[in-house]
């Protein structure tokens, strides 16, 4: 028989994974005497060891075993808790994850870095290295000689030898699985009842094994007794005429015991499906609290009473029960909340998952670059949802780059300024109405509003008349292409960053808010809903059809004031709405569809913001608010312009949900081509008249 | 049916060896410390004790004992699984009176073979 | 009416024999529908619901045969018009107007999309070997839609490719 475990590796990986994390948040915060936490660490690496090497994952056996005589050796006093191996220890973990990643992704993982580690863990340790290797024992018991032999033992315990938990009989069990054993005790040293200790043992015996066994084997089955006993192990050539005088029966005390089984040594049966791994970005599962499901349970629990007590009340309904059918629906719609929250909650996970990458990229830019930084993290219990997560973790690193790199002067403009050495960046959460709200702040130089203008007039976004408020000005830089770095930072990357970050958060159904002050610092603010599938919405309707605004979107709305409008260059109409002018969109006309009202005049406008850039939407009639469950076109049909997903109303007809990013950019497609097509025709008529 | 009390603080082993001893038809309980072992082990009775050496708050070598002082212990067979088969590491097992060792990494085979020295 | 019902209808073997009607043997199913009074067909394995004509919620600058969207038990369901897809008779709305709604393999996925047919006729059962190919002479219906024709009794009855149907302009 062999027993499949390839079952646990999946688990054991994750585990090591965890315990991977936790080594590298205790090593970056180590000091010399935290012994709990160079033990907490020292057993973080013990357990990956053995659980690799039960598994056959060599590679990672023999690193940790490096990792772990090096820890060994702190945590005995044998050597000082000093930086250099700290940092040494932080690439260890590295290249350990990297290994594990590899065995969990199914990849084979070539990582030069990995065998140069692995040599400066052995040139710190004192000692050679093939006295510490661990003798990794896949053991086999060897069937060497296959030529069976007869040994002579006598083994002659110490009288408190079951004291240690030992029984010669059971051990005398285990010598038989090597083959046939007959043995014979002896009762010379059991002194008198009145000497005799009740717990001590004075029995010896003589045993004869026939085996094909070697001599190691056969003791290996005293090995925990070496100790307490006296063993002779001899071995007889197989004569068989002296066998049958070898032992000199006592009828009380003989025990024969049964052929021995084969055992067959095999080595542990990994059978890896290849299907059962799971890929890096594992969105397929979640870990849910218990707490969670039993609320869960408990609320499903109530929805069903409310549905018998309903679906009784329906049985033979008449008017006159009517006020318990309306308090019954009450109690559905109480329900259905809570369910709904309840299972939301379920997909929320705290963000420490994502926060707690931070503190070693500091830790390390803050290496590369000379700056030094402290990191503070606050909120890192505040919940949001799994999926939002797993996306948010890039553009979140990007932002903390961009901190250390662009944010954080260098310590002697710091103190130049009068600052303190030690640059501060804060990484928050909290929630804020429907929102969570991620802030990175830094205590650095702040944003140049000059140079942003001029690197953006540079690369032709703007132009010179254009005029933009501050945050406008902020903005420039998640333009594509954008980057006031003046050299080439390998960290933050070349502008191919912010634009793609920008993108990330408002996919996701969020924005980013910039605020800075000029030698204070800046504060990126990145808003996200808290959940990806449930949306705050404005019912309108335009003709016939009910459209679905996102409250998120929502400005305000208004009703259209005829001395405020203005016409533009031809096609474009504004509203003055204050100091800004917002373009007019009517949306029949940008969905080809019939609408009641085509006057602008006396029109209903909703205006909506998205991208910064601020746009009234013409509809016929503002319905009720209230929250949509978000479907997605895409399962069966495909993207549509300017809806970004569809929802099912109370009545169970389907509502669209307009993509307020994506209007505006078919509104502006439409009249730049309206504007290509004027172009065009001009020279014609220039033609003509001359 | 025999009683197992497998102590590891690692899910993986400790899943891993009481799912060999359970194949085998013995029983296990678990424990993912010394502490919680020790506690287990006065509200039940065992006919062997596998415990991890490095475990948090209570290690498996105080955790042995600690069982040795309790009378339903006094010889019930305590095997140790550590990575280390250093002779400093069986003279601290033997002090704290266990009965034998189990060196990781082991094959779940290795393992029923050898429980078969202390246990039916 | 659903696909139950209609399979309902179909005698069982032993039972009296109707014209025109073939016995549920071996080979494949397929129900036949009318679109400008000729027959087509689909495997009936494709087919989840048989729908009377609702109203469907407007998709914005969609093709004009692609009506809009249903919502089927919650399910958003497009609703794809093989009149007007095709060019083929009068696309009019009444109470016999019916939508067949078809689970169409995508790439890896399943995707449900109805159609909008005149009226549902039969089911049918042939063997693969009565399925004959279909003269390319330049019918309505595009080449890439026909997987062959059936014959039945005196008529004719046009196979189109479930895969094809789903086929929309990229917009």
């Amino acid at each position: 028989m062999s027993i499949d475990l390839s079952q646990f590796i999946p688990s054991f990986l994750e585990e090591s994974l965890e315990g991977l994390e936790l080594m590298e948040t205790s090593l970056l915060n180590l000091q010399q005497g935290d012994d709990d936490s160079i033990n907490a660490i020292f057993r973080a690496a013990h357990s990956i060891k053995g659980g690799a090497g039960t598994f056959g994952f060599n590679e990672v056996t023999e690193f940790t075993h490096l990792v772990e005589t090096l820890l060994d050796e702190m945590r005995d006093g044998r050597r000082e808790v000093a930086q250099p191996d700290i940092e040494l220890l932080l690439v260890s973990v590295d290249c350990l994850r990297m290994l594990i990643e590899a065995i969990r992704d199914e990849e084979t993982c070539n990582n030069s870095n990995i065998l140069a580690t692995a040599k400066r863990l052995e040139l710190a340790l004192d000692h050679s290295n093939s006295e510490s290797k661990c003798k990794l024992s896949n053991e086999t018991s060897d069937q060497q000689n296959n030529t069976n032999a007869t040994w002579l033992i006598t083994f002659v315990p110490e009288p408190h030898l079951v004291q240690t938990g030992n029984d010669p009989l059971l051990l005398f069990n285990a010598l038989s699985e090597l083959g046939e054993v007959s043995l014979e005790a002896h009762s010379k040293d059991i002194p008198s009842l009145l000497e005799l200790d009740a717990e001590a043992l004075y029995l010896s015996w003589s045993l004869a094994i026939k085996t094909s066994a070697n001599e190691d084997d056969i003791k290996e089955v005293f090995e925990w007794v070496e100790d307490e006993c006296q063993l002779t192990i001899t071995k007889k050539p197989i004569d068989n005429q002296d066998e049958k005088a070898l032992v000199t029966p006592l009828h009380d005390e003989m025990v024969e015991l049964p052929l021995a089984k084969q055992n067959p040594s095999t080595a542990v049966s990994i059978t890896q499906e290849k299907k059962s791994q799971k890929a890096k970005n594992d969105s397929g599962s979640i870990r849910v609290g218990v707490d969670k499901v039993d609320s869960l349970i408990n609320l499903v629990g109530e929805l069903v009473i409310t549905q018998s007590m309903l679906s009784e009340l329906g049985n033979d309904f008449e008017m006159s029960k009517l006020a318990r059918l309306t308090t019954g629906l009450e109690q559905l719609l109480q329900n259905t909340k809570e369910l709904q929250e309840s299972v939301m909650r379920i997909r929320m996970l705290p963000i420490s998952f994502v926060f707690n990458r931070f503190p070693r990229l500091v830790h390390d830019l803050s290496k590369k670059t000379g700056k030094e930084i402290t990191l503070v993290i606050d909120g890192e219990q505040t919940e949001l949802d799994k999926t939002v997560m797993e996306q948010i973790g890039d553009p979140l690193v990007h932002l903390v780059r961009n901190a250390v790199d662009h944010g954080i002067e260098s310590k002697a403009v710091r103190l130049a300024n009068g600052k303190a050495e030690k640059g501060t960046i804060t990484l928050a959460a909290y929630h804020q109405g429907g929102n969570i709200v991620i802030e990175i702040n830094d205590d650095g130089g702040g944003i140049n509003r000059q140079a942003v203008f001029e690197k953006a007039l540079e690369k032709g976004i703007v132009d010179a008349n254009t005029t933009l408020s501050e945050s406008q000005v902020f903005d420039l830089i998640f333009e594509p292409g954008f980057s006031t770095a003046k050299e080439l930072s390998d960290i933050s990357g070349r502008g191919v960053g912010m634009d793609v970050v920008k993108k990330n958060i408002q996919s996701l159904g969020g924005r980013i808010q910039i605020e800075s002050e000029p030698g204070k610092g800046s504060q990126f603010k990145v808003y996200l809903p808290l959940t990806l599938a449930i949306l705050d919405g404005q019912l309108v309707k335009v003709g016939s059809e009910v459209y679905i605004i996102p409250l998120v979107t929502i400005v305000e709305s208004l009703q259209v004031k005829e001395q405020l409008v203005n016409r533009v260059s031809g096609d474009m109409v504004l509203y003055r709405l204050r100091e800004d002018n917002v373009p007019i969109i009517p949306i029949y006309n940008l969905f080809n569809i019939p609408a009641e009202n085509k006057e602008i005049s006396n029109a209903l406008l909703v205006v909506v913001e998205a991208d910064g850039q601020k746009v009234g939407l013409m509809v016929d009639d503002l319905l009720a608010q209230q929250q949509v469950v978000v479907k997605s076109l895409n399962e069966n049909y495909q993207q549509v312009d300017g809806i970004s997903g569809a929802t099912i109303l109370g009545d169970g007809s389907v509502a669209m949900i307009l993509d307020i990013p994506g209007m505006i950019q078919m509104a502006l497609k439409k009249s730049q081509r309206a504007q290509q097509v004027k172009l065009a025709k001009k020279p014609q008529l220039e033609g003509v008249s001359s | 049916m025999s009683k197992i009390l497998v102590v590891d603080d690692s899910n993986s082993i400790r899943d891993m060896v009481s799912f060999t001893l359970k194949s085998a038809g013995y029983d296990t309980i678990e424990a993912r410390d010394g502490q919680q072992g020790l506690s287990k082990a006065k509200s039940n009775s065992f006919d062997l004790v596998i415990s991890d050496v490095n475990m948090p708050i209570m290690d498996g070598i105080t955790l042995c004992s600690e069982l040795r002082k309790l009378p339903s212990f006094k010889f019930t067979p305590v095997l140790m699984l550590t990575t280390e088969s250093s002779v400093d590491m069986k003279m601290r097992g033997k002090a704290a009176g266990a009965t034998g060792w189990l060196v990781k990494p082991f094959n779940p085979e290795k393992l029923l073979a050898t429980i078969k020295r202390v246990i039916r | 009416m659903d696909i139950q019902a209609l399979a309902a209808e179909i005698p069982m073997e032993g039972e009296y024999n109707l014209e025109g009607i073939d016995f549920i043997s071996s080979g494949k199913q397929f129900l036949a529908f009318i679109l400008a009074q000729e027959q087509y067909a689909v495997d009936i394995l494709c087919v989840e619901e048989i729908r009377s004509w609702e109203n469907p919620t407007k998709i914005p600058n969609a093709p004009n045969y692609v009506k809009g969207v249903i919502n089927m038990r919650g399910i958003i369901v497009p609703i794809i018009d093989l009149r007007l897809k095709f060019g083929i008779g009068d696309a009019n709305y009444s109470e016999t107007t019916v939508v067949i709604v078809l689970k169409v393999e995508s790439e890896d996925k399943f995707r449900t999309i109805g159609f909008v047919v005149d009226a549902v006729s039969d089911v049918l059962n042939s063997e693969d070997d009565e399925v004959k190919n279909a003269p390319d002479f330049g019918g309505c219906v595009p080449q890439n839609y026909i997987d062959g024709l059936i014959n039945v009794g005196d008529n004719v009855v046009t196979l189109l490719n479930v895969q094809a149907l789903q086929a929309i302009e990229a917009h």
